[in-house]
């Protein structure tokens, strides 16, 4: 793909570009990765442990507990967000604190309380989603087509 | 019960990991790898494999944001068996429902309630 972009270039630039990836920090893949998996882990490790709560006190399967399980992750999330928490912690872990819904609905919350001063219609209302929105469009999206494959191959199957 | 929390521990992470290499290796936006990362969940809940790993490793896998795109296609698709065509559209946020809801409402009341900091 940066071989396609680099022909569009004037050799000059080409030149300032490889300068500028030769001059660019090394990134420690190593230990971010280490990060991501003890910080990512442990949410899930937490996430482990309100889904065996809702399959011991309320009456949710395996299957059915992941809802419950991942709405009270996102509250706590959304909590701290707001008290400026996960930010550091996503600071230090990285993917491990974007990949698991926490991070969804960190950059929900984060977006709402940021857009705050320009009013709670445009600015609440209309960026809470900036950040989350291609998530939400893209797996809609995906499903949908997925639902349709499967329909099709159904149909067909069951001719 | 401990088995079990050990390894939601390490299929979590294992995720993560995967996540990280996409941002770090890959160099992509943290936007297009959870992207990435929901449309391949929901390939794979469209294949039905998706469903046994949330078994093997329960929060392991629901928790991280491919459970998403899986969840979106289960929905669509029990809806689908019972209505026909028109459950696809009405299935979708079944299954995610209360993931959104809980998002919205509690990003909102976090606006109220705090002052950003940057």
């Amino acid at each position: 793909m940066s071989n396609k972009k680099n022909k569009k270039l004037s050799p000059t630039q080409q030149e300032y570009q490889s300068f500028a990836k030769s001059r660019e920090p090394k990134r420690p893949v190593l230990k971010n990765c280490l990060r991501a998996f003890f910080v990512g882990g442990t949410i899930c490790l937490i996430g482990q442990f309100f889904q065996w709560f809702y399959m011991t006190y309320f009456e949710f399967t395996d299957v059915t507990a992941s809802n419950p399980t991942v709405a009270t992750m996102i509250i706590i999330a959304v909590l701290m967000t707001g008290f400026g928490v996960y930010d550091h912690l996503a600071q230090y872990a990285g993917g491990g604190t974007i990949i698991p819904v926490t991070g969804f609905a960190n950059t929900v919350a984060s977006a709402a309380i940021e857009h705050r001063t320009e009013g709670y219609v445009l600015g609440v209302g209309g960026n809470m989603f900036k950040i989350a929105g291609p998530v939400i469009t893209y797996g809609v999206v995906s499903a949908f087509v997925i639902g349709l494959i499967s329909l099709a191959l159904k149909a067909l199957g069951g001719m | 019960m401990i088995q079990q929390f050990i390894i939601a521990f390490l299929v979590g992470g294992a995720i993560c990991v995967i996540g990280q290499l996409m941002l770090d290796v890959l160099r992509l936006t943290p936007a297009h790898t959870t992207v990435t990362l929901v449309v391949a969940g929901s390939i794979l809940g469209g294949l039905g494999l998706y469903e046994p790993l949330i078994k093997f490793a329960g929060a392991g896998a629901s928790v991280p944001i491919s459970s998403f795109g899986n969840a979106l296609v289960r929905g669509a698709l029990s809806e689908a068996e019972r209505t026909g065509f028109i459950g696809v559209f009405t299935g979708i946020f079944e299954v995610t429902s209360a993931g959104i809801s809980a998002a919205i409402i509690f990003g909102f009341l976090a606006s109220l309630v705090f002052k950003s900091k940057g």
